[in-house]
């Protein structure tokens, strides 16, 4: 998957995580989490392996988690990425 | 039987994680008016998500979906059928051929992802005038149909009449999706009570769609859950009776009588059958041992 453009999704909202993906020429990931001592080492791990599924090989990604559940933020993840991937500037 | 089907907005991660706690018989996963045009894709996603990875435990899993004709749909169905959905509760249902054509598309899908064909099910949301009118065609137009359900909010716009507490102005609304269900041998489910902090209020209505002959009711609110199951659940002494019935014709039966007296009373096939719901409602309520596993699926 090629990103194309600046992309975001989720919310700020408890339960969710904020998602912005942005094209680069490297891989960069930048997680903001209320629970990063605990789990971060565990979500960074679930990131990585959604990038890898969907074969994104550089571009930046931040998440700024809200203590969301795994399926969530695998789901944001892949949001935002297609969204990227489709030019779709949201 | 399903007393109760709690919508959850299918955009929101805190509420979709409340779900695995919530005490409703069904969730309702809403991909349609809870969740914005430019929301649809990370919704539909969401949900896809959860399904795939949550334990809901022995809550039946729906979807509303959004309209046949949006473009949103067939997306709709490709992503949450594979994750585990199912039931789809299909929004504004007015025509046969679009439920001839969600049939098909549950066909490809489901062989597609090695489920069972056609073990998803569909509910009917009936909440326009012509859905009304059509209730029974629409009931018969797929095997997959298992249940109508009213939609009286937007049943109201289309009628263009006021919604009041009472209800009076969907009593018709409500009798024909009962006998339109009955007929094509499918459950009903009632629309849901809207003033979310009015307890007694939606008992009150609960109550009055089991006399008219409703199996479960759609809910927009947890708060609703406790009220709901209180109308639908049987007493203890109610299920008794009804179990006493079951077994004094079954014996009847078996001695090839299609009648029978019990303590003074004419036990027949009638009466039977509305034992038999009693005992379903039963079922649901986890009021029996051993068998409520089997029902909950």
């Amino acid at each position: 998957m090629k990103l194309l453009n600046h992309a975001k999704a989720g919310t700020l909202e408890s339960g969710d995580v904020f998602v912005t993906v942005t094209p680069g020429e490297e891989l960069l990931i930048h997680l903001d989490s209320p629970v990063k001592e605990q789990f971060g080492d565990a979500i960074m791990d679930l990131v990585r392996k959604v990038l890898e599924e969907q074969e994104v090989t550089s571009g930046t990604i931040e998440l700024s988690d809200q203590g969301a559940l795994d399926c969530t933020i695998r789901a944001r993840l892949i949001t935002a990425l297609e969204r990227a991937s489709k030019g779709d500037v949201s | 039987m399903k007393r109760s089907l709690l919508f959850i907005p299918g955009n929101r991660p805190n509420m979709i994680q409340n779900g695995l706690v919530l005490p409703a018989d069904a969730l309702i996963f809403d991909l349609e008016d809870s969740v914005l045009e430019e929301e649809k894709d990370a919704a539909r996603t969401l949900v896809a998500s959860a399904l795939s990875s949550l334990d809901f435990g022995l809550k039946e899993l729906v979807v509303r979906i959004n309209e046949m004709s949006s473009p949103h749909a067939l997306k709709d169905i490709e992503a949450v059928v594979p994750a585990g959905c199912e039931s789809i509760l299909l929004p504004k249902t007015e025509h046969s051929d679009d439920i001839l054509e969600l049939d098909r598309w549950l066909d490809t899908v489901e062989q597609a992802s090695g489920i069972p064909p056609g073990s998803t099910s569909l509910i009917l949301l009936i909440e326009t005038a012509l859905g009304v009118e059509k209730a029974f065609e629409l009931a018969k137009a797929s095997r997959r149909v298992k249940a109508l359900a009213l939609g009286a909010e937007d049943l109201a716009a289309d009628l263009g009449c006021e919604r009041t507490g009472e209800g009076t102005e969907i009593l018709y609304s409500r009798t024909r999706l009962v006998i339109a269900a009955r007929a094509a041998g499918v459950e009903v489910f009632d629309t849901p009570f809207t003033d979310t902090y009015d307890e007694q209020g939606c008992f009150l209505d609960t109550v009055f769609a089991k006399k008219l002959g409703f199996d479960g009711k759609l809910s927009i609110s947890p708060h609703h859950l406790a009220p709901i199951h209180k109308a639908f659940t049987p007493s203890q002494e109610a299920l008794e009776n009804a179990l006493e019935v079951q077994q004094a014709m079954q014996e009847a039966q078996r001695e090839g009588r299609g009648a029978v007296a019990l303590r003074g009373r004419m036990i027949d096939m009638p009466v039977l059958k509305q034992a038999e719901r009693v005992i379903q409602w039963a079922k649901a309520a986890r009021m029996l041992k051993g068998e409520a596993d089997d029902e909950s699926r």
